[in-house]
């Protein structure tokens, strides 16, 4: 285990047994499974993840109290849904007192500022019962997609039935049955820039972690990271709502997640040195110092 | 009890809010008077108001330069403690009292008003309007260790203080605009929408991923720009957060 993938209790491939959350689901269905066990376990009140915004394949901040509500926001959306920024408004007009969050690594180093940190959070950090963390490489804004879609791929926003980042490709599938590949050349200058200061791959902050990275399709590799993680993981494994296989067993395995995250570390670490001296005798600004 | 530390609270141009969210830690609060902080002089929550020799200093509200009085007590506060705190946006920042222009009765001189890091030099930096009754707690079990504590806890300490150190040692002023200036501007924001949620006036709302600032809404208080991951994160504290969180909690059992 090396430090790239963060500390762990335990690493599975797993899949959702939920026939109707795998049928909208990007991978394995594990967020909205696990989110929907805990809202029946009453391990959380409702949970705050990427729902529809009013612009096709642009995601919202949604708190979600139902399992209808968690089923409308399956699958991803490339681009910004800023889950943070209701996690104060979470525990106040929607009342929740036990608040799962989905989101990107950077998203779950927020989280966890805030519980230690918490300057402007009041009454917050100790009502996130269950932080669920996304594999990432990058993340790119609403216009880019727009971009990528529209202009590159040459198809429209509201046609797209899936997309998808894997296998060194950025795929577009159109509702017609069109599918149209773009290399991630093409996409890498459009990428959200305050990514590339990223050092955290696979969500190590999170209570438990997921993408499809390792595992074969359909099926999505997990991290079990946290107290809280390790229970949730237990009793949703009792209560049926996964499938499993050991990592060792699967294609292409840790190996490939180990790989992927060396690759964003070390190139965000160099991004890092490189703005160090951006300027003459100037530097930008390095967050982690 | 010897191994306490001490402690005192200097009230200078603050609306009390940030003494209510150092009470607001109810039980907790009772805990760590019990067994780790010697109050030594608060002007709301002990008998004592005249500023004395102690381990840590808090301050809260800005000061007004035009008040002799307050003037001669953050002086005197500098000199007699060997740590001074800065708790809440207008100690740290001047807040919302970076408004103030004077003509209120019944001081309508007493016109200016300065955060405290304008007056003399400021250890830690506890921002935000009013800052969490959580986050007092934090540094003030931090405080406890950093003075008492093992090796060890001396050392978990440092590096949790030293965020709030650095920006001690930094800028005298905040606005929502340092999340365009010090993250946005510096190609560092990913878009979490941590100083939305921050923000106690909602003078910040997430637009297409990227933070949307209403400045004329925003009181200076600085919670946004310390909330953000990309305004600091020290990532070999943050983490530990599961022991860290354990370890506060254990203290105010």
């Amino acid at each position: 285990m090396g430090a790239e993938l963060g500390k762990y209790k335990s690493c599975v491939s797993a899949r959702s047994t939920d026939k109707e959350i795998l049928k909208g689901a990007q991978d394995g269905g594990i967020v909205t499974s696990l989110f929907a066990y805990a809202l029946e376990a009453g391990i959380i009140d409702g949970a705050i993840v990427a729902g529809k915004g009013d612009l096709p394949w642009k995601p919202e901040p949604v708190v979600a109290t139902t399992r209808a509500e968690l089923l409308a926001a399956r699958g991803t959306r490339y681009n910004i849904s800023p889950n943070m920024s209701l996690i104060k408004e979470v525990t106040r007009s929607y009342g929740l007192d036990k608040v799962g969050i989905v989101g990107t690594p950077c998203q779950m180093q927020a989280v966890r500022k805030a519980q230690l940190y918490p300057f402007g959070l009041r009454e917050v950090g100790d009502k996130i019962a269950l932080a669920v963390g996304i594999f990432c490489m990058e993340n790119f804004p609403y216009q880019s997609v727009l971009q990528l879609v529209e202009d590159h791929a040459a198809m429209k926003m509201e046609a797209v039935k899936k997309m998808e980042i894997g296998k060194g490709k950025f795929w577009v599938y159109g509702d017609r049955g069109q599918v149209v590949q773009l290399p991630l050349k093409v996409t890498h200058k459009y990428e959200q820039p305050g990514c590339h200061v990223c050092l955290d791959y696979v969500a190590n902050m999170a209570d438990i972690s997921t993408g499809s990275v390792g595992s074969p399709d359909g099926w999505s590799t997990i991290f079990v990271r946290s107290k809280i993680g390790d229970s949730v993981w237990a009793k949703a494994m009792a209560a049926g709502c996964f499938e499993t296989k050991p990592m060792e067993t699967v294609k292409p395995g840790l190996e490939l997640v180990t790989k992927l995250a060396n690759e964003k570390i070390s190139k965000n670490r160099k991004t890092l040195e490189e703005r160090a001296s951006f300027g003459t005798g100037k530097g930008l600004r390095n967050p982690y110092l | 009890m010897v191994d306490k530390i001490t402690l005192g609270y200097t009230h200078l141009s603050g609306c009390t809010g940030c003494t209510v969210a150092l009470a607001d830690n109810y039980g907790g609060l009772l805990t760590l008077l019990d067994k780790y902080v010697d109050l030594k002089y608060m002007p709301t929550l002990a008998d004592v108001r005249h500023i004395q020799q102690v381990d840590v200093a808090i301050v809260e509200g800005s000061v007004c330069i035009q008040d002799k009085l307050a003037v001669e007590e953050i002086k005197e506060t500098r000199a007699k403690a060997a740590v001074v705190v800065a708790l809440g946006g207008c100690a740290a920042y001047g807040n919302i009292t970076r408004f103030a222009r004077g003509g209120q009765q019944n001081q309508p001189q007493h016109e200016s008003y300065l955060p405290i890091g304008d007056l003399i030099k400021v250890d830690v930096l506890i921002p935000g309007c009013a800052p969490t009754p959580e986050m007092i707690r934090n540094v003030a079990v931090m405080a406890y260790l950093l003075l008492k504590g093992t090796k060890e806890q001396k050392d978990l300490a440092t590096a949790y203080l030293k965020p709030l150190m650095t920006m001690a040692a930094g800028c005298n002023a905040a606005c929502a605009c340092d999340i365009m200036t010090s993250v946005i501007n510096q190609g560092l924001c990913m878009g979490c929408g941590s100083c939305a949620a921050a923000c106690p006036v909602r003078a910040i709302t997430m637009e297409f991923g990227k933070p949307n600032l209403n400045r004329d809404l925003c009181i200076k208080c600085g919670a946004c720009v310390a909330q953000c991951p990309r305004g600091f994160f020290n990532t070999d504290v943050i983490s530990e957060y599961e022991a860290i969180n354990e370890a506060i909690m254990a203290a105010l059992q």
